[in-house]
């Protein structure tokens, strides 16, 4: 059956609350979801209060402020800090999206939440482990597939066929949108989720690619397609303003085209 | 036991099972379908509404009507095997129980949907 309660020891209990920045006029409160694999405790929400004088607008800064002047155990992944790596995808405000262009007075509570992504096992603190939607990227085999002797200087590409990838190469795999998909949560060992389906797609309707037959057989399954409900959140979720349940829909669609 | 297979060797499982489309297309089908033969059917209890058993009896003994019910019937009840069935396959990760369930699904959609013409026929060939 579907999980509706979390597990004994994932249930969430009361952190501690860190002092105010001395002398701050202008603080913004973050809770923030705390667990850690070596003290044997369960998960917890600890508080903190960011001097927002003293730091940068983005809920990462925010982070990096706890973590430099607060608290340096708080553990989180970033790399870019501009929209590119995807390293710092996490729950802020009750949405799935990156710490780095998350403004935090965009957020719509005076106190920012943040949590790990939903629905993954966790490393520690917001750091998921995505192993498994690593492997389904790679189950894809995201990469060119031909037959034809390879030309001497390149595949060649019509503008037009170009343009059709637009929209799906700019997917950075942060997860944003699988781990926003209730299917996922449910089926994320069988069903491939938004993001990789969003790669099969951009594989899939790349004219240079011979493999497009192969790829589709591939993705013929109850669970590896089908599971996708148009439910929507992935493309609400997409921090990069992409739009994976309409790839999916794509897909849905060959696979109809080359039966009738 | 501890599982050291690969996390590719698990993802990729026991393949693709090539198959899916076929469902995918029969719900819309049927959801399609079920727009007319719906409205035709909430059309037709209207128009009977406060009607005597003699002329509901009548209206159903119209060879356009009770094939048009018949339609309601089965498209209705295959459109429900296929949604419960999705269903199942969302929320029930227990192998043993999914398979009864899904079986389950199959006999009580047969069963309504064998019931409800048999019921429609023996009201229009009169018996």
């Amino acid at each position: 059956m579907a999980e509706f309660k979390l597990p004994q020891n994932s249930r969430m209990g009361e952190g501690k609350v860190w002092p105010k920045p001395e002398g701050a006029t202008n603080t913004r409160e973050y809770r923030i979801y705390r667990w850690s694999p070596d003290d044997g405790r369960n998960p917890r929400i600890d508080t903190y209060y960011v001097d927002a004088d003293d730091c940068g607008p983005m809920v990462l800064d925010a982070l990096i402020y706890i973590k430099d002047k607060v608290d340096p155990t708080l553990t989180f992944r970033r790399s870019c800090r501009e929209g590119i790596c995807g390293s710092c995808a996490m729950n802020i405000d009750g949405t799935n999206t990156l710490a780095c262009t998350k403004g935090a007075d965009e957020c719509s509570h005076e106190i920012v939440k943040i949590y790990p992504l939903p629905h993954m096992p966790v490393v520690k603190d917001l750091v998921p482990d995505l192993t498994r939607f690593y492997a389904q990227h790679r189950s894809i085999e995201p990469w060119l597939k031909t037959t034809t002797p390879e030309p001497e200087k390149e595949w060649l590409q019509s503008y037009e066929d170009r343009q059709k990838l637009d929209g799906l190469y700019e997917c950075i795999l942060c997860a944003c949108c699988s781990t926003s998909c209730p299917s996922y949560w449910w089926n994320g060992d069988r069903y491939l989720g938004p993001a990789v389906l969003l790669q099969a797609y951009r594989w899939l309707i790349d004219s240079r690619d011979e493999a497009t037959g192969e790829r589709l057989d591939n993705l013929e399954d109850p669970f590896r397609l089908y599971r996708c409900h148009t439910i929507m959140n992935c493309s609400q979720a997409c921090p990069k303003g992409l739009n994976p349940a309409k790839a999916i829909a794509e897909i849905k669609k060959m696979m109809v085209e080359r039966r009738v | 036991m501890t599982d050291m297979r690969t996390p590719l060797g698990k993802v990729r499982g026991l393949g693709s099972a090539k198959d899916g489309t076929s469902h995918f297309w029969r719900q819309r089908l049927t959801a399609v379908a079920n727009v007319f033969l719906i409205s035709f059917f909430v059309i037709l209890v209207i128009a009977l509404q406060g009607a005597d058993y003699a002329s509901f009896i009548e209206a159903l003994q119209n060879p356009i009507i009770s094939t048009l019910l018949l339609l309601v019937i089965l498209v209705g009840c295959l459109h429900m095997k296929l949604g419960m069935q999705v269903i199942i396959e969302d929320y029930f990760h227990s192998e043993g129980l999914k398979l009864l369930l899904l079986m389950g699904n199959i006999f009580f959609a047969s069963f309504i949907a064998l019931a409800s013409v048999v019921a429609v026929l023996k009201i229009s060939f009169g018996g």
